[in-house]
């Protein structure tokens, strides 16, 4: 991971050897050169953010993937990722129904992730009121894909009424990037993420009793809404923050946990969680360097070489172990 | 008198139960008084639909009764916390594993969550709890297995000592003896007979092998549409509770050979 941490600061429109990198962490040098600057401002940042976002995706997808005992969940399908981009979308788009000083505000960074918080939230609290109705799983990730679909629907209202400039500010924001966030946004952005992975953590216990089913789990005296609530409050700090600080990235949180359960061939938490955390960090992390398209000026949306990377990885693995454990 | 020697686990007083709904409560069976002692087989039996699940989820607290009383060590089930309950009662359930991807010893391990800490670490003390289990229930060439490599009576030896890892005085389980071939429907009863002789413990199961539960538990409860009689299986066929448990125009009771028979 450390390599390919240096790997992903070295490659970019301009690329920096490695001996720079170290020097510029060790090498308390006073003439502060513009590749210094750019790996400090620019590059370390964006691998920081690479690893924060990979690995909390993935989580996120594993906790999901546990609670409704489905293989295809993760934030994306569930809705928590078209509930932040609902709360962009009404912040950048709605903001021109407004006008004025109260626009100013709205687009400021701190709204669009507040917004997409709530927006997350929100819609995973109605999904998971619903799911309490129906006792069908697969009922669930309909349900999901139905807010889904409400989400881009309003969504694409909202467009019909704004401009040509906030509709691409929005766009850009739905292709996904790692690259925006100054250190400021990081801080926040890992302090938040933090928070979400204890409370992942917190819930290994839980996790792990849910596998035996609910009944099962109930019996061994665990509180099945207690963990539950922590389950999906670990995921909604964890998908949703992403989301609003690196916009809708799409596939990583379903397909790092089967990549990884493939791979360590166990159901086991204790095992999962930071195996996930591990790989999600790694993937992401290389995803982002082909993203640059090292040595050009180009910089391809993110979302597009997940999925590009990602999917024959998952569809590899599982051919050739013939057998999807779950 | 022997009876009044043996030490009480659950007893249930003048109890009711059945579904309630915003419209109407359904009862489904009603007046229940039972007694289950410390180290006794008891076997549930009755026709299909007459009640036993119902009986089985108010006795281990997933529905309320809807009147009457339960005690288990002589205290109110209603004032049992979950974790309290989930160290006093274990289950073993009909419903198929959804992730099998765990090996026996981790699946067996997780029966000691009630015990562990807030991520579950398993201590020393766990570890030979477990193998005790393991050894208990002759699965001791499991242990590593993958759980989705076992057969149906495997998986039922594994489920049962998930159950006694849990370390309590009373075990509950729903059929367990269903999906299984004749060989390992009376495997699995008399490990469950071995385990009441070697810990003491109170075992209470559903089933439709009347025959093997009359052979084989200390005390039987049957129910049949207008009563439930418990009593040893001897006393039961002596007082003839086994001929009204089905309508009795395709089978008969032998009370001489302890089994049903189809009428010719």
């Amino acid at each position: 991971m450390v390599v390919l941490c240096c790997v992903n600061i070295s490659l970019g429109s301009i690329s920096i050897s490695f001996n720079t990198i170290i020097d510029s962490f060790l090498v308390d040098s006073s003439d502060y050169s513009s590749k210094e600057y750019i790996i400090q401002n620019y590059r370390l940042p964006k691998a920081i953010t690479a690893i924060l976002v990979g690995s909390g995706l993935g989580i996120s997808g594993l906790l999901m993937q546990t609670l409704f005992k489905n293989p295809l969940a993760g934030p994306f399908v569930l809705g928590i990722t078209s509930g932040a981009s609902l709360g962009v979308a009404l912040v950048i788009l709605g903001s021109g129904i407004f006008g004025g000083f109260l626009a100013t505000f709205l687009l400021s960074k701190w709204s669009l992730v507040i917004a997409a918080s709530i927006g997350s939230f929100l819609v995973l609290l109605l999904v998971l009121i619903v799911s309490s109705k129906v006792r069908d799983t697969m009922a669930i990730l309909i349900i999901g894909l139905m807010f889904g679909s409400i989400t881009s629907a309003i969504v694409s209202v909202l467009s019909y009424f704004s401009s040509a400039e906030q509709l691409q500010q929005y766009i850009f924001w739905g292709f996904g990037s790692l690259g925006d966030l100054d250190w400021t946004e990081v801080k926040i952005f890992s302090l938040i993420y933090t928070i979400g992975i204890l409370f992942s953590v917190a819930s290994i216990k839980g996790l792990n009793t849910l596998l035996l089913g609910q009944n099962y789990a109930k019996s061994l005296g665990l509180n099945i809404k207690k963990s539950r609530l922590i389950i999906i409050i670990a995921t909604s700090l964890l998908a949703g923050t992403i989301t609003a600080f690196a916009g809708p990235i799409a596939f990583i949180g379903l397909a790092i946990p089967h990549i990884t359960r493939q791979v360590f061939n166990t159901s086991n938490h204790k095992i999962l969680l930071p195996a996930v955390f591990l790989f999600g960090a790694i993937i992401m992390l290389i995803c982002d360097s082909i993203a640059q398209l090292p040595n050009t000026d180009y910089l391809l949306p993110i979302n597009a070489i997940t999925s590009l990377i990602g999917a024959p990885v998952v569809v590899w693995l599982l051919v050739r172990q013939r057998k999807m454990v779950f | 008198m022997k009876t009044s020697l043996k030490h009480t686990i659950l007893k249930t007083e003048n109890l009711h139960i059945g579904y309630t709904s915003k419209k109407e409560t359904i009862t489904v069976a009603s007046n229940i008084n039972l007694t289950l002692n410390k180290g006794e087989l008891i076997g549930l039996v009755g026709g299909n639909g007459i009640g036993k699940s119902t009986l089985l989820k108010t006795l281990t607290k997933v529905q309320n009764p809807l009147q009457g009383n339960i005690s288990i060590n002589q205290k109110t089930l209603e004032n049992y916390s979950n974790l309290e309950l989930a160290k006093t009662l274990s289950l073993v359930l009909t419903e198929t594993l959804t992730a099998k991807n765990l090996t026996v010893f981790e699946l067996i391990a997780l029966g000691r969550q009630p015990y562990t800490n807030w991520v579950g670490t398993i201590t020393e003390a766990d570890i030979s709890i477990i193998n005790k289990a393991i050894s208990q229930t002759n699965i001791t060439d499991l242990k590593h297995k993958k759980c989705f490599e076992l057969s149906d009576g495997q998986l039922q030896k594994v489920m049962i000592a998930r159950a006694l890892a849990q370390d309590t005085d009373l075990i509950i389980l729903d059929e367990p003896t269903s999906h299984l071939d004749m060989y390992h429907k009376v495997y699995i009863l008399k490990l469950l007979q071995k385990i009441t002789k070697e810990t003491g413990k109170t075992i209470l199961f559903s089933s439709h092998e009347i025959d093997l539960a009359i052979q084989l538990c200390d005390s039987m409860i049957v129910m049949s549409n207008n009563s439930i009689v418990s009593d040893s299986p001897c006393h039961l066929i002596e007082k003839g509770a086994f001929s009204n448990l089905f309508p009795e125009d395709m089978i008969v009771f032998d009370p001489n050979t302890g089994s049903f028979r189809v009428k010719k």
